[in-house]
């Protein structure tokens, strides 16, 4: 909570893009309290390694400081604050946490943590829901990766053209 | 960064210990956490590593572009291989009972197949990412294009 206050107040980009690093490290840290290996892996993996490399790596071709802003935008403020209150109203539906008898410890789950191991001889219960169980979804995950693979491959395979004389174009028509 | 010899040393130690570390969640994940996603981030991140101390050009000479083309490709083309082969022996889209005799062999044997298609297409993809973003700026430079503000 403090480092995400902390980045929204940083105007280095730097620093932001560092203080997310640990952001995610800390979200990782709470996951393997949480006894989640998995999530906390790919937590610390994508989000506190990958993703930070490729921030740094837009950041080296732009501005380091963040653009002063005039003012405030009320509206954000008021769109921000009133879905944080429905959000904090919808807390109060829920079910207290780790019950025994919430949704997800009543509905597929059970049969999970009792016949995957007798399905499939796999001790690591989430690669097998991942893997076997829940297949398909994993397969859609693989072609959301090539996609975006593709995605950022067409947007930056191409060499940049000549901005320069645009510009200049731009400046005599403003002057 | 080459030039820099703690940087040089140090990565030249960790560089084949995040690999196989990479290569460990990836083959080990039925065991202990892991699995094809976390395993190519790290063997991604073991090769930027690499590219980011010897450069890129070195590590383009290691892992081609070409081959990320190929290899991100053939990463889902062995998924989706996995699961026609299950229709083609006579059951449903990905289901791994018919590719073995003995059930828990038959899982395991799918299990670990679509995970490392899914790993090779999450490591080829991450590097070239980091390909496309990094040769952004020489090709800025190249195509003398400035700034936008000093």
């Amino acid at each position: 909570m403090i480092v995400a206050i902390a980045i929204v107040r940083a105007k280095d980009l730097f620093a932001a893009a560092m203080l997310f690093a640990i952001y995610s490290l800390l979200s990782a840290a709470l996951f393997a309290v949480l006894d989640a290996g998995d999530v906390a892996l790919t937590e610390a993996a994508v989000g506190a390694g990958i993703s930070t490399i490729l921030v740094l790596a837009v950041l080296a071709m732009a501005r380091r400081q963040e653009r002063p802003k005039k003012g405030h935008n009320l509206l954000a403020l008021a769109v921000v604050v009133v879905t944080g209150a429905a959000l904090i109203y919808a807390t109060l539906d829920m079910p207290e946490f780790g019950a025994p008898d919430n949704p997800p410890q009543v509905h597929v789950g059970p049969y999970y943590v009792e016949q995957s191991y007798p399905d499939m001889g796999v001790p690591n219960m989430v690669a097998a829901v991942l893997a076997s169980y829940r297949s398909i979804d994993t397969l859609g995950e693989g072609f959301v990766i090539l996609v975006a693979g593709l995605a950022v491959y067409a947007l930056l395979a191409t060499p940049p053209r000549r901005r320069k004389k645009r510009r200049d174009h731009g400046q005599e028509e403003s002057s | 960064m080459i030039d820099n010899d703690i940087l040089r040393i140090v990565a030249r130690f960790l560089i084949p210990l995040i690999m196989l570390f990479g290569l460990y969640i990836q083959f080990h994940g039925e065991y202990s956490p892991g699995g094809g996603f976390q395993a190519g981030v790290v063997f991604a991140a073991g090769w930027i590593l690499f590219a980011l101390i010897y450069g890129l050009d070195a590590a383009l000479r290691v892992v081609p572009e070409r081959a990320m083309y190929i290899l991100m490709v053939a990463g889902v083309m062995l998924y989706c291989a996995v699961g026609v082969a299950g229709v083609m022996l006579g059951g449903h889209f990905l289901d791994f009972y018919p590719l073995l005799p003995g059930e828990h062999a038959a899982q395991q044997f799918g299990i670990i197949t679509v995970e490392f298609g899914i790993g090779v297409t999450v490591a080829t993809v991450v590097m070239l990412f980091f390909t496309l973003f990094a040769r952004r700026k020489s090709q800025w430079e190249a195509a003398e294009v400035e700034d936008d503000q000093p």
